[in-house]
């Protein structure tokens, strides 16, 4: 098999409309899907151009048709008992094969492990370039280039990155961070294609799958989100806050730090390398606000900042920077929570 | 069996800070460290090696030479050879010309079984360089491995996702990327550090001419993507101040959030 080169492209101008790829789990197509639609549908109508979905999978005819609401031109469905669970050889070749036959100008991705999985592997065999894990997509105004922000160095910098010379203009964006597609009466037209792929196809095989409840916490989903980082010193200092998220009604979120410290679980993680949030209030305890942490909350709606140091960066960027010690505050909070609630 | 590692040397992010002036990143005393992912790369590759004796590790990195800091390191903490490819024709590289270098080189080094890569390096996050090799190389790959167990001529590795894990099975040879659940990276062993300055031959520098790679697909030039434009992040503030005792504080911070309608 001889590899894909980049640069080789004659005419930019057969390259037409955007994809997005959607995904979908236990049959439900999973957020990231409605906010690829909403970016698909901004990209395409600047573009003057068609909205494609692909989705992939076997007997998710519920996920389809669902999808099918939300206002693309067309979805398409790639259906093989084979692609029932993702496999980075199947899903790779089955996109693949599409996007060389279909000439699209954009093809975005999810930033999920998934989609970061087998996104690299797809640009690599068409041969096109991939920028990763964006927060902003935007068309030039005057020459219609695709433009990808990203964070870059711990999101101290963004960067704007073009993909001048090759087609499919191809991203990945970040979970959580764009605007979800509104559902719509009318429906999409559904295509359905049986993809040409074998067991043989398969090298890399899964041989179970296991689904950690704990691990599936959504904190993008939550619309109070009470967080903690070193200031919370230990796992105890988060039974405080797991206090003060029950009595709210909220989700403990952490920072790196207390995650590295063990406090508190991986799949709680908030910023750069953990989640995207985008709740209705945020109230940081003892976390000082490093920028990989400030990327992950700044579409908060409403954030609350309880430190003890008054110069802590997220006391600048907080809309409530509340100045003292939280191991005294918060047991505060939560009896006027329960007082106004008729808890106590 | 052989295994290769690809190691990044990287800025600590951690210490980054921004002229806000001029938008431009203050890289003075900012310590020069091996992406920490990758070396749960290494410290995986080298685990292997003590449990067998007939496994051979080699580090690969692609950088300017002062990288060659982040070799020695990994040589002392037990690596057996260590070959920066370097060139001027490699500077501004995007993910696929990285991923074409290093793809060149490693099939230079020839024989191998797995290539360990960390997930992603901290100062890009984009994680695709390993799953382009692979595609390069036309080798299967399981990314976001958190446990390995090799069997007689095939690898188990427990993937993490979002909702849970997966169990993958692959043969070999394989490209994997390691996540800090993976292992805890030892340290340096200080005879080991003697050793890799005695013995020149466990470290080998190499140019674009050595690996034989193709000159059209790499470098700022030939990358596909490029920076059009790079910015500080906005930090806007309106925001109001509360000073008090703890009954104080709680009682103005819980005044506020009844404003907001969510209790």
């Amino acid at each position: 098999m001889s590899n894909a080169k980049v640069n080789q492209i004659k005419d930019l101008s057969e390259y037409k409309g955007v994809c997005i790829v959607a995904q979908h789990q236990d049959s439900k197509n999973l957020p990231i899907s409605f906010e690829l639609i909403h970016e698909g549908m901004k990209l395409a109508k600047k573009r003057e151009a068609r909205l494609t979905v692909l989705i992939l999978g076997y007997k998710i005819d519920d996920a389809v048709n669902e999808i099918a609401h939300y206002g693309a031109d067309e979805v398409i469905y790639f259906e093989n008992e084979l692609l029932k669970d993702y496999s980075t050889d199947l899903y790779t070749k089955t996109v693949s094969d599409y996007l060389k036959k279909n000439k699209f100008e954009i093809v975005i991705f999810g930033a999920s492990s998934i989609g970061r999985d087998f996104a690299p592997r797809v640009a690599a065999r068409i041969g096109t370039g991939l920028v990763a894990d964006c927060t902003k997509l935007d068309i030039h105004e005057e020459d219609g280039r695709f433009l990808q922000t990203r964070p870059a160095f711990g999101g101290n910098l963004m960067a704007t990155i073009v993909c001048p010379n090759d087609r499919p203009q191809m991203a990945t964006v970040r979970p959580g961070v764009m605007e979800t597609a509104t559902r719509l009466e009318e429906k999409s037209v559904v295509t359905l294609i049986k993809p040409d792929i074998a067991l043989g196809d398969i090298i890399a095989k899964t041989l179970e799958i296991i689904y950690d409840k704990s691990k599936h916490v959504s904190l993008a989903d939550a619309d109070i989100i009470v967080s903690g980082g070193r200031g919370m010193k230990n796992k105890e200092g988060f039974e405080l806050l797991e206090e003060l998220a029950e009595v709210i009604g909220g989700t403990v979120g952490a920072s790196r730090v207390a995650v590295d410290e063990g406090w508190i679980d991986h799949s709680r993680q908030v910023g750069q390398t953990g989640q995207t949030v985008r709740p209705i209030v945020y109230i940081a305890c003892g976390i000082s606000g490093a920028i990989q942490h400030m990327v992950g909350i700044s579409d908060s709606d409403f954030i609350i900042a309880i430190n003890k140091n008054p110069t802590a960066p997220i006391m600048e960027r907080a809309n409530l920077a509340v100045e003292g010690d939280l191991f005294k505050v918060i047991p505060e909070l939560i009896k006027e929570i329960k007082e106004h609630k008729g808890m106590a | 069996m052989n295994i290769i590692v690809c190691v990044k040397q990287v800025p600590n992010t951690n210490d980054v800070r921004i002229n806000h002036d001029t938008g431009t990143l203050i890289r003075d005393g900012v310590d020069s460290i091996i992406n920490p992912d990758d070396l749960n790369a290494l410290e995986e590759a080298l685990q292997i090696k003590d449990s067998r004796d007939d496994v051979k590790v080699t580090v690969l990195s692609m950088g300017p030479p002062q990288a060659k800091n982040a070799l020695m390191e990994s040589l002392a903490m037990g690596a057996d050879k260590a070959i920066l490819v370097s060139d001027r024709a490699f500077a501004g590289s995007d993910t696929w010309a990285t991923a074409t270098v290093l793809a060149s080189a490693i099939k230079k080094i020839g024989d191998y079984d797995i290539i360990f890569c960390g997930r992603q390096a901290i100062d890009g996050d984009t994680a695709q360089v390993g799953p382009e090799i692979a595609e390069f190389l036309d080798l299967p790959q399981i990314t976001y491995v958190m446990d390995l167990e090799i069997q007689k001529d095939k690898v188990v590795a427990t993937r993490s996702f979002e909702s849970g894990t997966m169990v993958i099975e692959s043969r070999m040879p394989v490209l994997l990327s390691a996540i800090k659940e993976l292992n805890h990276p030892r340290f340096m062993d200080i005879r080991r550090i003697y050793e890799a300055h005695e013995n020149e031959e466990m470290f080998e520098m190499w140019s674009a001419k050595d690996i034989e790679v193709d000159l059209t697909q790499i470098g700022v030039k030939n990358s596909p993507t490029k920076v059009y434009k790079t910015f500080v992040p906005t930090r806007e503030f309106s925001g109001k101040k509360l000073t008090g005792t703890p009954k104080e504080l709680a009682n103005k911070c819980f005044n506020e959030i009844l404003h907001l309608n969510i209790v």
